[in-house]
């Protein structure tokens, strides 16, 4: 609790932000106490369920064992703007059409994590997708309408021209 | 992946625009954006952030608590024990029941007096200014216990002179027996007879979502509890436990990050409404995973002994079965838990000679509770192994054996009840079994060999109808055409709220963009009940369907003149009123202007009462409980590893009857999320807690299903349009989760040909029964 609090620059979807944070604060609590960013959620603490995905330097990262300290200057991605990238988009409309979505605690971490995946390989098999969301938990869905959002996605991006992740815009 | 649909039974006799379809839920786009406030998404100003202290101890006396340290932290506004809550224990209460007698009776204490009985139990809460400066509190609180002997097990808890749990003599809290003809008689006359006895584990929900929430006083003097929560009528046991009046308290529920039963009881809000009311500041909290592990009741662990007497020719002729339920340390929602356990005991299954004992004792484990399924899924694990068996040994297919003993319309249930509505369960039967034959097991290879097993399930929706339940709900036509709906359902992820938005889309002739709902207010919107028991589409979507016909009772009164007098002809589609004798129309938001004009009242509240029953008036069953059943089959392929003892499932076919869908995607979605969910109760799911100290406080330890251990789910929808809800709808969430366990079971008893009666099937529990081979 007295632990010194710093300033550190932090750039979270595109906009940077100065905050003033102690040395032990996780970037989770920052995004959502300090800086309103609600999309990741708090679901373990730990890093068992990835309910507080997000993306660093367009890393899959879990934001409840990061510190603040360690990602200052680097490039944070949040939800609220994979939802704005070409991918997410996409990701976002068939988690929808294939209802995915049932409590919706999981889901913005699960569409960072789906939507990481598409980024880096276009046409993953559903093993590819079951190991990429391995570290996502979801207890309504059965993870069954999930996997087929995410192949539908990465059916409806093949043959489309390259979409350069936007991180940031 | 594949996902197949069939229509069977009545069809729908006009067609329907909305229900049945593939629709989107209005609020999955704002979860999928990470838009939609779950309630630790609010917060406020001043806000106090509140800390809960936990007994390190299942069983201790508190000789005395020590809280003048923890006060004198700067930035600690409140340290309160339980001599400081004006009714810190209260009878707790069934959702909206009314009295129904002492087995129904369950004391709920919000912070532990002069004893703590299970490990974990709140014993102080703190408010401060910041969760570091409680957390630094809470290291400070200074309580002495001086612990004490506990029972563990049901068997030391029904032993004489066992340390009573609640302070009484016997630790047996619930007792129920369903008796019918005469077993002893009717096993000398069978021809087969399978005994087993079979455990369940206790299990966790596991929702993603902590327990969260927020209370403060309002600028009335009302306290207004945020919460995720399943029943906002909570408002009352907390105005209980303050000494306020029902009318000051306001639970305003939030969308809630999944229940599967353990947000019915109260979870967060007996402490941040004590703690707003003692410091008159808006206090949070939010559960961490260990809190919630530890926190919240369980799935009651079940010990389940049948004897099941068949004749030579495949029909059941006596069902004896002794079932004992570990309630944990307090009562909460056992008795009723019991007496579905006891209901269900047999399954859909029609037997001459019936002999259930079902009985239900305290220990000084975490309190077992509500979880999907209510004590109809512990017995199912039972009752389909036993038929497995059965049919085993008779030498008879498993769809084949179990029809000749289903139930049908017009049978009479083992507890008293004349079931007189379709049975549809042989034809989901036969097209779950049919699907997963489409393709053969894989013969052995290595060290792996492949089974497949069947089970099926019955499982009640609505609540027990001795409870006399109702729903409300309010619907009002804007000027425009559009309308709005106010209702009290808490939405906890299965679509209670879009069936709503449907439902009146489907009647007024409506957009799913034209209709807007808002719910689970306790003071703002009618009140709908609890989101439990599979009630809410058959409850709330009655009232609102009543609501709905109201409304356009008045609307044809008024369109008379435009389209002559033959309301009955009249029909509700894309903002028009249409008459069907002519095709003469006239655009509804010109109705409902007229209407508005001639003083008209343009909204309506309509209540759905269940159908009642008295209350059993003896631990003997002999009546009705439910309103109806759904009936379900699950089949599944299993791989077991015989030299790790790993069962791998690799497909899984869920059917149900479902009466009629109403919106395809949810039903499809619950019915693969019901399944997977106790996939994992079959396979990996256990609490445990050496000496009632729980281990098992993280998912690390507490193991859910992953993407990596979720086969190919198949879903068979039957529409026998059948049910009690509305258009024939019947239930879906807790049955689809009903029959995967035993499924699995019976799919290893295939493969390797053992029989293991005892969850989670873990590769120790099934390596173990190979060697004993």
């Amino acid at each position: 609790m007295t632990e010194k609090e710093t300033p550190i620059t932090l750039i979270v979807n595109g906009r940077t932000h100065r905050v003033f944070v102690s040395p032990s604060a996780l970037l989770l609590n920052v995004l959502r106490d300090q800086l309103n960013v609600m999309g990741p959620k708090y679901g373990c603490g730990i890093g068992e369920c990835g309910a507080c995905s997000v993306l660093i330097d367009g890393e899959l990262s879990l934001s409840c064992l990061t510190l603040a300290v360690s990602v200052m200057g680097h490039v944070i991605t949040t939800v609220e703007a994979v939802v704005e990238d070409p991918v997410g988009k996409i990701v976002a409309d068939k988690f929808l059409s294939h209802a995915a979505v049932q409590c919706g605690f999981c889901t913005p971490g699960m569409l960072v994590a789906a939507t990481s995946l598409l980024q880096s390989e276009r046409s993953p098999s559903e093993e590819d997708i079951r190991q990429h969301l391995r570290g996502n938990l979801c207890r309504c869905t059965g993870y069954a309408a999930l996997v087929r959002s995410v192949q539908d996605a990465a059916e409806s991006l093949d043959g489309e021209p390259d979409h350069e992740m936007r991180a940031g815009n | 992946m594949s996902t197949k649909a069939e229509t069977l039974g009545t069809a729908p006799t006009e067609p329907r625009r909305i229900i049945g379809k593939r629709l989107e839920k209005k609020d999955a786009l704002a979860k999928a954006q990470g838009r939609l406030p779950y309630a630790a998404d609010f917060s406020a100003s001043d806000m106090l952030y509140a800390k809960v202290v936990r007994s390190p101890y299942a069983v201790a006396a508190i000789a005395e608590i020590n809280t003048e340290s923890a006060k004198t932290v700067p930035g600690v506004r409140a340290v309160l024990t339980a001599k400081d809550i004006p009714h810190n224990s209260i009878v707790s209460r069934f959702g909206q029941s009314t009295d129904l007698g002492r087995q129904f009776e369950g004391t709920y204490r919000v912070l532990a007096e002069d004893q703590v009985r299970y490990y974990g139990e709140p014993v102080v809460l703190i408010a401060a200014d910041s969760p570091e400066i409680a957390e630094k509190a809470a290291e400070l609180i200074d309580v002495e216990y001086e612990p004490m002997p506990g029972v563990f097990t049901v068997q030391d808890a029904m032993k004489q002179g066992a340390p009573g749990v609640g302070g009484e003599k016997s630790n047996v809290v619930s007792h129920f027996e369903v008796r019918r003809g005469n077993v002893e008689e009717a096993f000398a006359s069978a021809d087969v007879i399978v005994e087993n006895t079979y455990t369940v584990p206790m299990a966790d929900h596991a929702y993603l979502e902590p327990e969260s929430g927020m209370a403060w006083m309002d600028e009335n003097g009302v306290l207004v509890i945020r919460v995720a929560t399943q029943v906002i009528e909570h408002c009352y046991d907390i105005a209980d436990i303050l000494a306020l009046s029902h009318s000051q308290v306001r639970v305003a529920g939030t969308w809630v990050g999944g229940g599967f039963g353990g947000k019915e009881d109260m979870t967060v809000e007996p402490y941040i409404a004590v703690l707003a009311w003692a410091t008159k500041r808006p206090v949070k909290l939010t559960f961490t995973r260990q809190d919630s592990l530890i926190g919240h009741g369980k799935r009651h662990p079940f010990t389940m002994t049948y004897k099941t007497g068949v004749k030579r020719t495949g029909e059941l002729v006596a069902v004896k079965a002794e079932l004992i339920a570990d309630a944990g340390a307090y009562v909460t929602l056992t008795p009723w838990v019991l007496l579905y356990a006891t209901a269900n005991a047999c399954g859909p299954y029609e037997v001459p000679h019936v002999e259930i004992s079902a009985t239900a004792v305290l220990t000084n484990n975490c309190p077992s509770s509500a979880y999907r399924g209510f004590g109809a899924v512990q017995p199912n694990v039972a009752y389909e192994s036993q038929m497995d068996e059965l049919a085993r040994q008779l030498g008879m297919g498993p769809v084949e054996f179990r029809r000749k003993n289903l139930i049908q319309q017009g049978s009479q249930l083992p507890h008293g009840h004349h079931y007189d509505r379709p049975v549809l369960a042989d034809t989901v039967g036969s097209q779950v079994w049919e699907a997963i034959q489409a393709r053969p097991l894989p013969s052995p290879r290595g060290d792996l060999r492949f089974g497949r097993g069947i089970a099926y399930s019955m499982t009640s929706y609505g609540r027990l109808m001795f409870l006399r339940d109702t729903s409300r709900c309010w619907i009002r036509l804007e000027r425009d055409g559009t309308a709005v709906v106010r209702c009290g359902v808490p939405d906890i992820g299965g679509g209670q709220v879009s069936s709503l938005r449907f439902i009146v889309c489907e009647e007024l002739g409506l957009g799913v963009d034209q209709v807007e709902v808002y719910n689970a207010d306790s003071v703002l919107t009618p009140l709908a009940g609890t989101t439990t028991a599979t009630r809410q589409l058959y409850m709330s979507g009655n009232a609102t369907l009543a609501a709905a016909h109201e409304l356009k009772r008045r609307l044809s009164e008024k369109a008379k003149s435009h389209l002559g007098p033959d309301i009955d002809r009249f029909a509700f589609e894309d903002g028009y009123i249409i008459s069907q004798t002519d095709n003469r129309r006239v655009a509804l938001s010109e109705i409902i202007n007229e209407c508005y004009h001639d003083g008209v009242e343009m909204y309506y509240e309509a209540q759905f009462n269940a159908p009642v029953v008295d209350i059993p008036t003896s631990a003997e069953l002999n009546t009705p409980l439910f309103a109806d059943y759904t009936f379900g089959a699950q089949a599944v392929d299993v791989a077991v590893d015989t030299k790790t003892g790993k069962v791998d499932v690799m497909r899984v076919v869920n059917g149900l009857d479902v009466g009629t869908v109403i919106n395809r995607l949810n039903c499809e979605g619950q019915m693969e999320g019901g399944t997977v969910q106790n996939l994992g109760y079959a396979l990996t799911e256990e609490v445990t807690a050496p000496d009632g100290i729980m281990t098992s406080t993280t998912f690390g330890e507490y193991l859910i299903p992953t993407t990596l251990d979720v086969p190919d789910i198949e879903t068979i929808v039957i529409e026998s349009g059948t049910g009690v809800g509305p258009y024939g709808a019947k239930g879906v969430g807790e049955p689809s989760c009903n029959g995967i366990a035993p499924a699995i079971l019976n799919a290893i008893q295939d493969a390797v040909g053992i029989r293991v009666t005892s969850l989670p099937a873990s590769p120790e529990r099934v390596l173990s029964a190979l060697q004993a081979l």
